[in-house]
C-alpha cells in the first residue's frame, strides 16, 4: 500500500521532482518558493544548489537539460523577471532532458513587492503552465510537467501561489523512477539561437503550442465535474478549492493546464451551462481568452484582481453575504518588525541619528522604512538600492547624495547588487553603499549564499570575501565595521557621505536568529536611574516598553542582549546582566 | 462536519509548530486535514495566523470569518483582532499575555484595555497564563505546549493522541518537557 502523509505544497513539489527522476535543481530563495529547494536537498539522488540569482538558476537548469537530464529551477514570481531572459529563449531551444521551472506567485503580498501574475509572462514566452490546487496535485503535476516537457520539447512552468505553497494536505508517496538521460547531440539549429536558427525555432514554438492546445482538451488534469447546470465555474489552482467549498453542487471545469487553454473543452462546458463564472486570482488570463473566443462569461467585473481570494468573497458575490457572525473589532496594527538583537537596527539607528536617507533593497532591512527608525526611502527590486542611488547622483550632482546611502544585504548584493556597484565604479560615482552583512539570506528563513562558506547541501565551500570583491571591481574605499559599534559606524558613515570617494561600508554582525549567534547577556533598565526621556525607545526595539510610571522596561524573554539600547541612554540606566 | 481551528499570535511565539501538532493529531485520528501556514516577512514579529481544518473531506486550507470552532490566541490583542472569525458558539482560548506592537511602543496607538472582558460579552473565552506555567517548568519556549494542552479539550481527541503527536513532532531533546507542559495546560 502506498504511504500517505501530510505535506506542505512546497515539500510535495520537491517530492514530485524526486519521484520524477530529476537530477539537478538550482534556485535562489524567495517566499513562497524557498522550501522546495530545502526539501529537495535532503534527497541524495538530486544535485541541488543555491544560485546567486534566478537567471543563473534557470541557466544552470537549461545546461543540465541540454546535457540530457531532467532538471528544475525554482523561484518566486519576481525571480522570474530576473530569469525571463533565459526563459524566453529556452522556449525557442526547447529541452534535452525535461525541464520544469517552478514559479511561486504571491497574491495578497505575504512577502513581496508586487502581485504580478506569472501566467502573463508564460503566455508571452509561449511556455506551458501547470497549476495544482493541493499538495497531492503539486506532486503529480511536477511529474506531468516532465512528461509534457519531453513530449512537446518545451520548458514547463509549474505555477503555485502562497496558499498552495504554504498549506499542508495529504499526499500519497511514490517511488523514484530513474529516467535514462537523453543522448546529447550537437544541434546548432536547436541550441544556438542566432537569427538563422531562431527564425526556424519560432515556427517550432508556434506549432508546439498549437499542438498542445489541441491535446489539452483530452488532458486528464483539465477536468469537467458536471453538476447543476444553472451555474458553472471555470477555475484553477487554489481558487478551485473555494468554489468546491461554496458551491459543491455547481458544475466546474477545473483547469490543471492553464496555458495553453483547452479551447474545445471550454467551449463544450460553456455550451452546457447557463451562467459561467471564471474564478481566477489576480489577472483575467483565462477570462480574456474565453471572451476573445466570443463567449459571454462573468469574471473580473465581479471578482477583484487584488489579493487572495476566499470562499467568503465568492459567497458575497453569489449570495450577497458571507458567513461572518461578528463585527471585526478595532485593534492596533501589528506589522512585522526587525527582531530584538537585529544588527540592521544598529545601522539604521545611526542613519536615523545622522538624518541620512537610504535607498533600500529587498530583505528584512526593508522594515527600516517604518517608524520609529524610518530611514529607508525606496524599495524597488533586488539590487536597485545601489543603482538608484547612482541615478540620483548622476541626475542631481554629487552634493545631492551627501545625505544618502544605499543599503543592501549580503545575499541581495551578490544577487544583482554587484552589477550596480560595477556601474558606480565605471561611471565615477562618489556615493556610499552600505552592505548589511548578516551572513545569511534572512527574510526567507536563513539560506546560505556564496559568501557564507556553506552550500545548500550543508557542505563546506569557498566563501566569497565581500570586501575583496568590492576592491577587485575597483571601489577605492572599502571599510569593514562591526554593525554594533555605533560610534565607529557614525564616524565612518559621516566621513564617507561627505567625501567625494566611492565608498562601500560593510557592516558585519550575524543575524541574531542564526544558530549559535546568541549574545551572552541581556539588558535591564535601572528604574532608579531612568529619566523617562525616551531616547532609547527611538531604536524601535520590540523588547522595550514603557511601564505605567513612564519608565522603560525591557522584556527579559524577548531581549537578546545586543546592548544597542545602552548606546542611546546618556544616563547609564541600562545595564547588562547575565541571562537567566 | 469539518472542524475549523485558528492559531493566532505574534511571529516567533510558536504558532506554526502548534498548528502542525494539531494537524498531525487530526491525521492520526484518520481525518482529511489541511493546514495553512505563514512564512516569510510576516513571521518577523508581526501578527500571524495559521489554520487547521479537519473532517471527512476538506477543500480550502483556510478558515474564514464566521467559521472558526476554536481560536487559540497566544496574545490578548491578537485574540481581539481575530475574534470575528468565530462561529456563533465558537470557543476562544487566550494566553493571557500582552506584547505591544510597534505602533503602541512608539505611542501612535494605545493597547486596548479590558480585551478579555470585551470579548467575553459575545464569546466563550477561556484564559490561561501559560507564560507563568512555562517559566515554572524552566523553559519559556514550551509556552505553546501549555496553551495547546489547555485548548485540547475544545478541539477533541484523546490525551494519548496528543502526547504521541507531540513526541513525534517536537525536537527529540524537548519531548519530555513539552509533554509535561502539555499536561499542565491540559489539567489547568
Amino acid at each position: 500500500m502506498a504511504t500517505k502523509t501530510i505535506m506542505l505544497g512546497n515539500e510535495a513539489i520537491a517530492r514530485g521532482a524526486y519521484e520524477a527522476g530529476v537530477k539537478l535543481s538550482s534556485a535562489y530563495p524567495g517566499t513562497p518558493s524557498t522550501e522546495i529547494s530545502e526539501y529537495l536537498a535532503a534527497y541524495d539522488e538530486v544535485y541541488t544548489e543555491w544560485a546567486p540569482n534566478e537567471k543563473v538558476a534557470a541557466e544552470v537548469a537549461i545546461g543540465a537539460s541540454i546535457s540530457g537530464v531532467r532538471s528544475m529551477a525554482c523561484m518566486k514570481h519576481v525571480g522570474l523577471n530576473v530569469a525571463s531572459d533565459p526563459l524566453y529563449t529556452f522556449s525557442y531551444t526547447g529541452v534535452g532532458g525535461g525541464a520544469v521551472i517552478v514559479v511561486a506567485d504571491d497574491p495578497g503580498l505575504a512577502s513581496s513587492q508586487n502581485e504580478q501574475d506569472t501566467r502573463m509572462i508564460a503566455r508571452a514566452a509561449h511556455v506551458p503552465v501547470l497549476e495544482p490546487s493541493d499538495s497531492q496535485e503539486a506532486k503529480d503535476f511536477v511529474k506531468l510537467g516532465y512528461e509534457i516537457s519531453e513530449k512537446y520539447d518545451t520548458p514547463v512552468i509549474l505555477r503555485t501561489t502562497t496558499k498552495l505553497a504554504h498549506s499542508q494536505s495529504a499526499v500519497e508517496l511514490g517511488d523514484r523512477v530513474e529516467v535514462e538521460d537523453k543522448k546529447y547531440e550537437r544541434n546548432v539549429s536547436k541550441y544556438v539561437m542566432m537569427p538563422a536558427s531562431a527564425i526556424g525555432r519560432h515556427l517550432v514554438v508556434e506549432d508546439r503550442e498549437n499542438r498542445l492546445a489541441e491535446d489539452a482538451s483530452a488532458l486528464s488534469v483539465n477536468r469537467t465535474e458536471m453538476g447543476d447546470t444553472k451555474i458553472g465555474f471555470i477555475t484553477s489552482g487554489i481558487a478551485y478549492q473555494y468554489v468546491k467549498e461554496v458551491c459543491p453542487e455547481a458544475s466546474v471545469l477545473k483547469l490543471g493546464l492553464v496555458n495553453p487553454l483547452p479551447r474545445k473543452l471550454i467551449e463544450e462546458f460553456i455550451s452546457k451551462v447557463e451562467t459561467v463564472y471564471v474564478f481566477e486570482e489576480l489577472e483575467p488570463v483565462i477570462e480574456e481568452q474565453v471572451r476573445a473566443w466570443g463567449f459571454d462569461v462573468k469574471g473580473k467585473e465581479l471578482f477583484t484582481r487584488q489579493g487572495e481570494y476566499s470562499a467568503n468573497l465568492l459567497r458575497r458575490v453569489l449570495f450577497g453575504k458571507d458567513e461572518a457572525v461578528f463585527e471585526k473589532q478595532d485593534a492596533p496594527a501589528r506589522p512585522p518588525i526587525l527582531c530584538p538583537g537585529c544588527p540592521h537596527r544598529s545601522v539604521f539607528s545611526v542613519l536615523n541619528k545622522l538624518k541620512i536617507h537610504a535607498a533600500g533593497d529587498i530583505g528584512c532591512y526593508t522594515l527600516g522604512a517604518v517608524a520609529p527608525l524610518g530611514v529607508i526611502d525606496t524599495t524597488i527590486c533586488m539590487g536597485a538600492s545601489i543603482s538608484s542611488l547612482h541615478g540620483m547622483e548622476k541626475a542631481k550632482g554629487k552634493d545631492y547624495v551627501k545625505n544618502w546611502v544605499a543599503a543592501i544585504g549580503d545575499s541581495t548584493f551578490l544577487h544583482t547588487g554587484i552589477n550596480s556597484l560595477i556601474n558606480m565604479v565605471y561611471n565615477k560615482a562618489t556615493g556610499t553603499v552600505i552592505i548589511l552583512d548578516n551572513r545569511t539570506t534572512g527574510m526567507t528563513g536563513h539560506q546560505d549564499h556564496a559568501a557564507t562558506g556553506k552550500t545548500l547541501k550543508g557542505e563546506e565551500t569557498y566563501a566569497i570575501d565581500l570586501a575583496a570583491l568590492c576592491r577587485a571591481v575597483g571601489v577605492p574605499n572599502v571599510i569593514e565595521v562591526n554593525a554594533f559599534d555605533v560610534k565607529e559606524l557614525e564616524a565612518v558613515i559621516k566621513e564617507s557621505v561627505s567625501s567625494d570617494v566611492l565608498t562601500v561600508i560593510i557592516t558585519k554582525s550575524p543575524c541574531v536568529l542564526l544558530k549559535g549567534q546568541k549574545f551572552p547577556n541581556r539588558c535591564e533598565v535601572d528604574p532608579d536611574v531612568c529619566k523617562k526621556c525616551g531616547m532609547c525607545m527611538k531604536i524601535g526595539c520590540p523588547a522595550m516598553t514603557r511601564g505605567a510610571d513612564g519608565k522603560v522596561k525591557i522584556d527579559p524573554t524577548m531581549c537578546n542582549g545586543c546592548g544597542l539600547c545602552k548606546n542611546y541612554c546618556k544616563f547609564g540606566a541600562i545595564k547588562t546582566v547575565a541571562k537567566a | 462536519m469539518t472542524k475549523n481551528i485558528m492559531i493566532v499570535g505574534v511571529g516567533g511565539q510558536g504558532t506554526l509548530l502548534t498548528s502542525r501538532i494539531i494537524g498531525k493529531a487530526a491525521m492520526a485520528m484518520g481525518y482529511d486535514v489541511k493546514i495553512s501556514e505563514v512564512h516569510g516577512m510576516a513571521q518577523r514579529g508581526g501578527s500571524v495566523v495559521t489554520f487547521v481544518r479537519f473532517g471527512e473531506k476538506v477543500s480550502e486550507p483556510v478558515v474564514e470569518e464566521g467559521q472558526a470552532d476554536v481560536i487559540i490566541s497566544f496574545e490578548r490583542l491578537e485574540a481581539l483582532r481575530y475574534a470575528h472569525f468565530l462561529k456563533k458558539d465558537g470557543v476562544l482560548v487566550v494566553n493571557d499575555c500582552r506584547i505591544d506592537p510597534m505602533t503602541v511602543v512608539i505611542g501612535a496607538k494605545t493597547y486596548p484595555e479590558g480585551i478579555l472582558e470585551t470579548l467575553g460579552k459575545d464569546h466563550t473565552v477561556r484564559t490561561i497564563d501559560a507564560q507563568a506555567i512555562a517559566l515554572a517548568l524552566g523553559n519559556s519556549k514550551v509556552l505553546n505546549s501549555v496553551v495547546l494542552g489547555y485548548a485540547a479539550s475544545a478541539i477533541g481527541f484523546e490525551k494519548e493522541t496528543w502526547l504521541d503527536t507531540i513526541a513525534t513532532t517536537v525536537p527529540a531533546k524537548t519531548v519530555e518537557i513539552n509533554k509535561k507542559a502539555f499536561m499542565l495546560g491540559y489539567e489547568a
